[in-house]
């Protein structure tokens, strides 16, 4: 047996005056996927990264095998033998696969002989049971394929405990299964210790051996899962019992007039292919149409599109008036929305949660009078928001880097959705949130769309679209495959377009 | 005007002259530029360093009567140079925009401080090759007389192509420069990296001052550099971060350089001025050109930031 048995004793570690981890201790027995659950902004990121030597607790110990460690750095992990997929991507996306996996290595080599590098790295990379192209930039990578790609490199520095901070938010669930399941195997045959963080209670259950809730900074229950309810772990993640039925407000049939159409609009991707080819599609007042498909066949420049980010051809008209995403347009239209990773794509991570809370209306009264921009209405604003989208972070002025992943989503969402919103554009809302702030988003989503607006979500996860959607669009290649009205909607038939097989 | 067999020669000799000669200090501070580009972080003040280079090289050259050991002590006034100005932006909340410009201001007014004895006495310049020992002409022969230092200019753009691409330190500069956060998580010192990289830059940049003042005929003024310094800054941009393009817009830049002194050297006269700002036009031109939504700057270092 190779595989640590890694302790971690009453952890603490503080953010000026956050207590971000009070008195965590933690065992994760040899040979077994512990998982660790807790809400959103409940230090479970903290946790891990005390225990990669990224950040160093204020009390605390940390043992392996038995033997007492000070981690100062990730080196000093990395010669453990411990090693972490962060939240947030840390591949450098200026290089490629191969040069992110050799610079990754615990001794830098003096000079790179690339053609017998790339040879011996596509042979230690072929025993995975997933591929990643290596020869491809970081910054070309779809989100699925970058999470692969971080794995790779942990399985590649042959890790003895590997820890996995939320690994499938951005992953199919198939991809899912293919990763989980082979860490899984891994940690059965003795090989590997894991810490697996995930939102997902289904994950949680069919992948870790033992579970740990955290909840503001406490450990507050731990066991084995087979011992533990679905209810007795939700339950300690929000600390009351939780309200079964969840209300969702009623449908009301769609309008009959057309807020966004968009008529044979094409798009190039970054490698100056066509990633959406001929795409002709309309949204309606009061109705939420879903786009499903496998991440990579064009949503991504298909939402960057919309968003205005992107160079198009073919026509969008958004309630009749041709739009181009312009920031007046967008005001006059009331286009928002939420993108995949906003800490990247829809916030300034060097600016404050104050300040990114105001992006969408900070020229406007009464933020801004005549060219002065209105401070005091500024912090107002963000208070509202941020009690009103119970956003956790650190103070209103904390920069939003310092926020935790699902409550940077949820200061979006709080930015977006209290706008005049006529359309509404979603892209995997609710990557990274915790079960409540699901619901949450679901609500607010349904909310907008009653309040007559037009809803366009983009998501791989088929059955939150099924739960959501009145139409439901399928996306491959480029180019709507498959159209069908959620009542009659067939999963497996679904499943197959999304798979690019034509008949079904 | 009398065109004999070599004229339709001269011009394009000249301007090939010039543009080595005008290149060479380019080379050596764009690509020192790019190497602490690399590592995320700005040195606006590589001005500065060229003119106490070449301040310090002439003087070194004159009191030891080695151009050689003057081009050394360049490059180690740049390398302090550097370091100052790397340990100044590892402070919390100090800017390295700011800092550069003060470095130039700094630097300009040492050299110009320690330069004045050394604007009369003769220093011993640095040796050139005679590629154009072939040829009984002499517009061929000047305009092949090529100075050792650009020699040693294409090797390093050479050089640092190799150590950015092939050598787990220059991987790691990458790293460092590209995502601090990936820096951190592999336990690179991201502090340590940077200054190192801006002492690197340093050197170099005070190595292309050493050619201000040791190159043929050498002498020390104060009018030595014409903003070299600065615009090293924008071919940096202009190569788009790789050291080979970095060394080919030097020679661009060069070319376009010469081209009103060569002009003028065949009697075209007029619009002399104008041909004079050829290399900045050229650099408009070709930057407006050369810009593409669709193709993003790749290798652009993602720390490079104006305000931190
Ligand atoms: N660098 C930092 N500076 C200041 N506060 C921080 C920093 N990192 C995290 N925090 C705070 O510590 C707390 C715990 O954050 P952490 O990222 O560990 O949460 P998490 O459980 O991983 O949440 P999520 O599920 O949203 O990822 C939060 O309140 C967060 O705002
Ligand atoms: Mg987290």
């Amino acid at each position: 047996m190779t595989a640590p048995q890694v302790e971690l004793k009453n952890m603490t570690k503080r953010f000026g005056a956050n207590l971000a981890l009070n008195n965590v201790s933690l065992l994760i027995r040899s040979g077994t996927v512990h998982a660790l659950l807790g809400e959103n902004g409940a230090g479970k990121s903290t946790l891990v990264k005390c225990l990669v030597g990224f950040y160093h607790p204020d009390d605390g110990h940390i043992q392996v095998d038995g033997r007492e460690h000070r981690l100062n750095s990730p080196k000093d992990a990395d010669a453990l033998g411990i090693g972490m997929v962060y939240q947030h991507f840390t591949l450098v996306p200026s290089m490629t696969v191969a040069q992110n996996l050799v610079v990754s290595g615990a001794r830098l080599p003096a000079y790179i002989n690339w053609q017998s590098e790339l040879k011996r790295l596509a042979e230690v990379t072929k025993k995975l049971p997933f591929h990643v192209p290596l020869d491809v930039r970081v910054s070309q990578l779809s989100a699925g394929e970058k999470q692969k790609a971080e794995i790779v490199k942990q399985l590649y520095l042959g890790r003895k405990l590997l820890i996995l901070d939320e690994p499938t938010s951005v992953l199919t669930p198939a991809e899912a299964d293919e990763v989980l399941g082979y860490v899984r195997s891994l940690t059965r045959a003795g090989e590997l210790s894991a810490v697996l963080i995930s939102h997902k209670f289904h994950e949680v259950r069919r992948y870790a051996d033992d579970v740990t809730v955290l909840r503001r900074g406490a450990s507050v229950r731990t066991g084995a899962v087979a011992n533990l309810s679905d209810d007795a772990l939700a339950e300690a993640m929000i600390g009351e019992p939780v309200s079964k039925a969840v209300q969702h407000a009623p449908k009301l049939p769609p309008k009959s007039n057309i807020v966004l159409s968009m008529k044979q609009v094409s798009v190039n991707g970054d490698n100056g292919l066509p990633a959406v080819k001929d795409l002709s599609l309309e949204v309606r007042e009061g109705e939420i149409v879903g786009i499903a498909g496998v991440s990579g066949n064009g949503q991504l420049e298909l939402v960057e599109t919309l968003m205005g980010q992107r160079d198009r051809s073919g026509a969008i008209a958004v309630s009749g008036v041709a739009f181009n995403g312009t920031r007046r347009e967008i005001a006059r239209l009331g286009v928002y929305g939420l993108p995949q990773e906003p800490l990247k794509n829809a916030c300034i991570d060097r600016m404050s949660l104050a300040e990114n809370l105001a992006l969408r209306n900070f020229d406007r009264a009464p933020l801004c009078r005549g060219i002065a921009m209105n401070y005091g209405a500024l912090t107002e604003q963000a208070a509202k928001l941020v009690k009103q989208f119970r956003v956790k972070a650190p103070g209103l002025t904390a920069s939003m880097s310092a926020l935790s992943g699902g409550n940077v989503q949820r200061a979006v969402l709080a930015r977006e959705l209290t706008q005049n919103v006529r359309l509404l554009i979603a892209s995997n809302p609710t990557f990274g949130l915790d079960f409540v702030a699901c619901e949450e988003t679901y609500r607010r989503i349904v909310e907008a769309r009653n309040g007559g607006a037009a809803v366009l979500l983009i998501s791989e996860d088929l059955d939150e679209l099924l739960g959501l959607v009145d139409r439901i669009l399928v996306m491959s290649a480029g180019r709507i495959v498959h159209e069908v009205s959620a009542d009659g909607a067939d999963k497996r038939v679904i499943g197959k377009y999304m798979a690019g097989m034509k008949a079904a | 005007m009398d065109v004999t067999s070599i004229g339709w020669l001269t011009l394009p000799l000249a301007i090939l002259g010039g543009a080595i000669r005008v290149s060479t200090p380019f080379i050596f501070v764009s690509i020192g530029e790019l190497i602490t580009e690399k590592s995320g972080r700005i040195n606006l003040g590589l001005e500065g360093t060229l003119m106490l280079g070449a301040m310090a090289g002439y003087g070194v050259s004159y009191l030891s009567g080695s151009p050689w050991l003057g081009v050394l002590a360049a490059g180690l006034a740049g390398t302090t140079f550097g370091l100052l100005h790397g340990l100044l932006c590892s402070v919390k909340r100090v800017n390295d925009t700011a800092i550069g410009i003060s470095l130039i201001v700094l630097g300009t007014g040492l050299a110009f401080f320690f330069g004045k004895p050394l604007i009369e006495p003769k220093a011993p310049a640095l040796p050139s090759i005679s590629l154009g020992f072939w040829s009984s002409m002499p517009q061929v022969r000047a305009a092949l007389d090529v100075n050792a230092l650009f020699f040693v200019g294409i090797l390093l753009a050479f050089a640092v192509y190799v150590f950015l691409n092939r050598t787990g330190w220059g991987l790691m500069l990458r790293t460092v420069g590209d995502s601090e956060d990936a820096a951190r998580a592999l336990g690179f010192s991201v502090l340590r990296v940077r200054i190192l990289a801006t002492m690197a830059g340093g050197f170099l940049a005070g190595i292309g001052g050493s050619f201000l003042s040791l190159s043929y005929p050498g002498s020390w003024s104060e009018g030595l550099s014409s903003g070299q310094g600065i615009m090293a800054v924008a071919l940096v941009i202009f190569a788009r971060w790789r050291s080979i393009n970095a060394l080919g817009a030097s020679l661009l830049f060069g070319g376009a350089g010469a081209l009103g002194p060569a002009l003028q050297g065949v009697g075209v006269t007029g619009y002399y001025y104008l041909f004079n700002a050829a290399p900045y036009i050229l650099t408009l031109a070709i930057m407006v050109a050369s810009t593409s939504r669709a193709a993003p700057f790749a290798d652009a270092p993602g720390e490079l930031k104006l305000h931190r």
